[in-house]
């Protein structure tokens, strides 16, 4: 289980998370916001991207501080711009790449690539530049790129923002249909209505802790208040 | 569209053919163009290359593709050797360089880059000895390769914005803004790497 202890963290003199502390066990968990208010920072915390200056990041008895090569082996990471996140030429090139770190046999990989192709959507794609392929697939293909190499857990930062409705709704599902456990930062309040819980950050705290039902409510007046 | 990175699936022995045989071969093809200094010998060459797009299933619009962009130097050339020399150097000397980006290009869209990559890894291995990493080093020249249609991109947003407020000329001034979007890119895929633990495993 992914948890949270006591973390803070400062960009110069600004700080953007203040004493979080989280233990995140349900299997769908939404992280809402305003811009600002901490979500990017304590996504990028959860698979060591960022250390904080104070507390600790722990999953089961890995810690990002000390460990953070076999956390990022757990804690798969998608970006809202998936195009930043293509490293590789090739839909099927860049897809293989992530599974050099688990030193698979060539076979396996193989294998492991070509069920990530087909379950995505992307094997009629497979050669083509990634670069070129919709908004959609860029983010379908960043999303088979880290599941290839199935982890524990997703922390999706804001994997819809650049999105249309329909790929918005494309990525929704196939984000439903995991087996992993999700942690998704989000704007977009209607992904939330089916998760087991959601967190409202408000200038680097956590200020609700809820069901969607009450979430998505506070947030709303938070935001009206402002 | 980028020119990089256009493998086109297919099935001809070309295709099929292991990368390190077709760059040999290419490299041999040059020496012979050039040890066989003869006009006739490079148009020869430069037919056998067109020929060999169709056969290996590709149309001939990809051969033109390639020469396209060349034209301006073929032209170049052509004119200066007509002008210096004679019409024989000319045309082997054209039809040399068109026949190697012709064959270099059939060898780009008919090979993967990961078979590339794999061969240069196996080129760059011995460097270990010397404390390099080929595995870092084939991932930047994979990087290398996505960059350029990323920095296409840069430069085809800055200048979108530029004419969307109405301004034209003074292309130097894109620069900048250029340069901060491919930083900004860079950064980001430089996340990316950490985040998929990919930098970390060329580290040994």
């Amino acid at each position: 289980m992914l948890r949270i202890e006591g973390v803070s963290h400062s960009y110069d003199d600004r700080a953007v998370l203040r004493d979080v502390t989280l233990d995140l066990a349900e299997h769908r968990i939404g992280v809402i916001g305003a811009n600002g208010s901490g979500k990017s920072t304590l996504a990028r915390t959860l698979n060591g991207l960022v250390v904080p200056d104070e507390g600790r990041v722990t999953l089961g008895e890995w810690d990002t501080r000390r460990h953070a090569r076999h956390i990022r082996r757990r804690v798969g990471f998608v970006f809202s711009d998936a195009a930043n996140q293509i490293i590789m030429p090739t839909v099927a090139e860049d897809v293989e790449i992530g599974l050099r770190s688990l030193k698979l046999g060539r076979e396996e990989a193989a294998r492991r690539v070509e069920d990530a192709l087909v379950r995505y959507g992307l094997d009629g794609h497979r050669d083509h530049p990634g670069h070129l392929l919709s908004g959609g697939q860029k983010q379908l293909l960043a999303l088979a790129s880290v599941l290839v190499t199935e982890p524990e857990v997703l922390v999706c930062d804001e994997p819809t923002t650049l999105l249309d409705l329909r790929n918005t709704r494309m990525v929704h599902r196939t984000l439903d249909g995991l087996e992993q456990q999700v942690v998704l930062f989000t704007h977009d309040l209607d992904l939330l209505g089916d998760f087991d819980r959601v967190l409202v950050m408000d200038a680097g705290r956590v200020v609700f802790d809820g069901v969607p039902g009450d979430a998505v409510p506070h947030y709303t007046k938070l935001m009206d208040e402002r | 569209m980028s020119t990089v990175g256009l493998y086109v699936p297919g099935d001809s022995p070309l295709h099929r053919a292991p990368a390190g045989a077709k760059l040999l071969a290419l490299l041999l093809v040059g020496i012979g163009l050039v040890v066989w200094a003869d006009h006739r010998v490079a148009a020869g060459a430069l037919t056998a290359a067109l020929v060999l797009y169709p056969a290996v299933g590709l149309p001939l619009g990809r051969a033109w593709s390639a020469l396209r962009a060349l034209w301006p130097f073929l032209l170049a050339i052509g004119l200066f050797q007509v002008l210096f020399a004679d019409w024989q150097t000319a045309l082997r000397l054209c039809a040399q360089l068109a026949a190697l980006v012709l064959l270099a290009n059939l060898v780009t869209l008919t090979t993967r880059v990961r078979e590339m990559l794999e061969l240069f890894e196996r080129l760059v291995r011995p460097l270990r000895h010397v404390g390099a990493n080929p595995d870092r080093i084939a991932l930047v020249l994979a990087l290398t390769i996505r960059s350029i249609p990323m920095a296409a991109t840069a430069w085809q947003a800055a200048r979108e914005g530029y004419r969307a407020r109405g301004l034209s000329g003074r292309p130097h001034l894109l620069v900048v803004p250029v340069i901060v979007q491919l930083l900004r890119m860079a950064d980001a895929t430089g996340e990316a790497l950490v985040a998929r633990g990919i930098d970390e495993d060329t580290r040994h």
